[in-house]
């Protein structure tokens, strides 16, 4: 189904300064029994987020009113272990448009994209420097241009490029997804399996 | 000209169209599809009006969610039997083939895969979930997909693919008694990290590889994912190609012999060149455990946990946090620590040859009292040859019992939880915070690690044990 385009986005953002959060912190296996894409906003980090009678966890950063935005900022290597797309449902439920970190696991970051939510790949100080401002000041903001795949820290100007393949650039861009393009090409498809052999 | 990898001759078969700077549009020979990630897929094709392109290449059972126990009864928990009736009812409507609950060849996705020789060597083969890489040991590309994907994949056989960079890695010489193919696994986790490997589709290869059986390199192609590679792939030889003949998906006849062949051209050419490439000893691999909440958080089993000095001084926080949450301490070691549960299943370490090294290690022993233990089989098959092999009397006799087959306790999302607090050697692959029940404590291993554990009470050294 169509997605939202993106252009740009100026926010202020949530640090998560941890690293190696795997899909089953971003949404426990527990909340995928659903069978619709609805409502996996409200578990996002659920474990980290809520306490057993399903209160909030005070120092848990999605619960701090200091903290706001639609850009996500987590530690090095962020969305490994299961496959789960539900994980960004979760991210994209709750409102996030782009995931800032280090180093993401593959298939999350293809998940992401699928789903409108733009990962970013920074540089280590990068990163750091981010934790380090918003910390100072919670009010720090972000600007992503996708157009010119540059992401900059409001605070010190500092401007840092990265990379998207110009495809999936284009349907962000233009919010249109694969399976529209996959279906555009059936009949090259239909050849392809014509001219291979089948034991 | 380089020669080419395995990796390039089978991806670059089934590239139906490159996009400039962009991902190729693969073709995918057999998607499995089970109950998890599957129903927002479905609900897609039928948004769309369009029907599932290619049904007889795609293969569908229900795993993660049920029970494993008194499976002929309707599943008690309401979503769970909702997400099982919905695969079901999908599959009647696009003509999917379903092993459904109670259907003899139900069970695990990998581990139905490979035993009905649904999978093949020199296929590409997707699934939403990520141990797809399992069904690499055969010499296929597999690896797991996203939903979006599997509705992709179920509306034009098709996915969108970046290729991904390649990487060897060897391993040479002879294994140490009591050092299973989980442990290579272990080992070679531990050394790259879970982030080590992303980015690379993995070839293994080399004499320690050769000589592993077909289940064992099932085994290490299931954790290739948590090295963070997309998926982990061993070259087809005489050991897969027996292994495939004559199991009831199989090219028969004439067709067997034209695939063969094709097979038989499959492996790396001896001049190919990878962009990465690792070559680790047999000889230094010792049985593994994890003590962490990540699976490259492993040690050989008489070592200790890292004290904080080892660790990058950036990773403290992290690090610390992981083994609070263990409720262990730096610098312990891991021998005679106290195991509540035991966990024998899952795709990575459920199948026969699994549960006969268990039984074997516990022939004519008893089950520690303060163990809870859970022998599950990866599949019905799996289940009836444990039956018809004696492994069942074996395993009653010592106090274990074997359930019936499912995911069971690798991800609790049915009511098999390791309740919070405790401690459970697991022969899964993930040792995430939670994994196996909110906080459940994991430690990955073998199943003779697990089978030490079980029969001491205690983390014990498999080869102290006979
Ligand atoms: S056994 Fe575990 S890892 Fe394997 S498919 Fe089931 S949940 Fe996934």
């Amino acid at each position: 189904m169509p997605i939202e385009k993106f252009v740009t986005l100026e926010s202020t953002y949530i640090p998560l300064p941890i690293e190696n959060v795997d899909t089953d912190q971003i949404i426990p296996a527990r909340f995928l029994k659903a069978t619709t894409k609805e409502g996996f906003g409200k578990n996002l980090f659920c474990d980290w987020r809520y306490e057993k009678d399903g209160s909030p966890k005070k120092d848990f950063v999605l619960n701090d009113p200091t903290y706001s935005g639609e850009i996500l900022v987590a530690g090095k290597n962020f969305g490994s272990g299961s496959s789960r797309e539900h994980a960004a449902w979760a991210i994209a439920g709750y409102g996030f448009k782009v995931v800032v970190s280090s180093y993401f696991a593959d298939i999350f970051r293809n998940n992401s994209l699928n789903n409108g939510v733009l990962p970013v790949v920074v540089s280590e100080p990068f990163l750091n420097k981010l934790f380090e401002c918003v910390e100072k000041d919670p009010k720090t903001k972000l600007k992503v241009d996708l157009e010119k795949q540059s992401i900059t820290n409001l605070a010190t100007g500092d401007t840092e490029s990265f990379e998207i393949n110009s495809y999936k650039k284009n349907c962000l861009l233009n919010g249109y997804d694969d399976i529209d393009f996959l279906l555009s090409i059936k009949p090259e498809i239909e050849a392809y399996e014509k001219q291979t052999v089948k034991f | 000209m380089a020669g080419k990898t395995l990796f390039d001759k089978i991806w670059d078969a089934h590239v139906v169209k490159s996009i400039e700077d962009g991902p190729n549009v693969l073709y995918i020979d057999r998607q499995f599809v089970h109950e998890v990630t599957s129903p927002q897929a479905f609900a897609g094709v039928k948004e769309r009006g369009i029907q599932v392109f290619r049904p007889n290449q795609t293969f569908a059972t229900p795993d993660h969610n049920i029970p494993t126990k008194d499976q002929h009864l309707p599943i008690q928990e309401e979503l769970s039997r909702m997400q099982v009736a919905t695969l079901a009812k999908n599959c009647e409507d696009f003509g999917v083939t379903q092993f459904g609950l109670g259907h003899p060849y139900n069970g695990i996705v990998h581990v139905v895969g490979p035993e009905l020789g649904i999978t093949q060597p020199g296929m590409t083969i997707v699934c939403g979930d990520s141990h797809t890489s399992t069904h690499g040991a055969f010499g296929a590309i597999a690896f797991g997909i996203g939903t979006s994907e599997v509705e992709m994949c179920l509306s034009t056989q098709c996915i969108m693919q970046p290729k991904p960079k390649k990487m060897r890695i060897n391993v040479e010489g002879t294994l140490k008694p009591g050092v299973t193919s989980k442990d290579i696994a272990l080992y070679i986790i531990a050394k790259l990290t879970t982030g080590g490997g992303t980015g690379y589709f993995v070839e293994f290869a080399g004499s320690t590889i050769r000589s592993l059986s077909m289940e064992a390199r099932m085994t290490l192609c299931n954790m290739s994912i948590e090295l963070g590679a997309r998926g982990g792939m061993i070259a087809p030889d005489e050991v897969t190609i027996e292994y495939v003949k004559g199991r009831e998906y199989a090219p028969k006849g004439e067709a067997w012999n034209k695939a063969v062949a094709y097979w038989r051209s499959l492996p790396t050419d001896t001049d190919a060149v990878f962009d990465k490439e690792y070559t680790y000893k047999a000889e230094e691999i010792d049985p593994m455990i994890t003590y962490g909440t990540n699976p490259g958080m492993g040690v050989a089993i008489t070592g200790n946990i890292p004290s904080l000095d080892s660790i990058d001084k950036a990773s403290h926080k992290t690090y610390l946090k992981s083994l609070e949450y263990m409720g262990f301490a730096p610098g312990e070691k891991m021998i005679g620590k106290k195991v509540d549960y035991v966990f024998v299943g899952s795709c990575t370490n459920g199948r026969i040859e699994d549960l006969r090294m268990f039984a074997d290690a516990i022939k004519g022993k008893k089950k520690a009292s303060n163990v809870i233990a859970w022998i599950v089989p990866g599949s019905r098959q799996v289940e009836k040859q444990a039956k018809e092999e004696g492994l069942i009397e074996i395993l009653e006799a010592a106090g274990f019992e074997l359930r019936q087959p499912g995911c069971s306790a690798c991800l609790a999302m049915n009511d098999d939880k390791i309740p919070a607090g405790m401690v459970a050697v697991a022969t899964s692959n993930r040792n995430f915070e939670g994994r196996q029940g909110p906080g459940a404590r994991t430690l990955l291993a073998s199943p003779l690690t697990a089978a030490a554990a079980a029969i001491s009470g205690v983390i014990t050294d498999p080869r102290s044990i006979n």
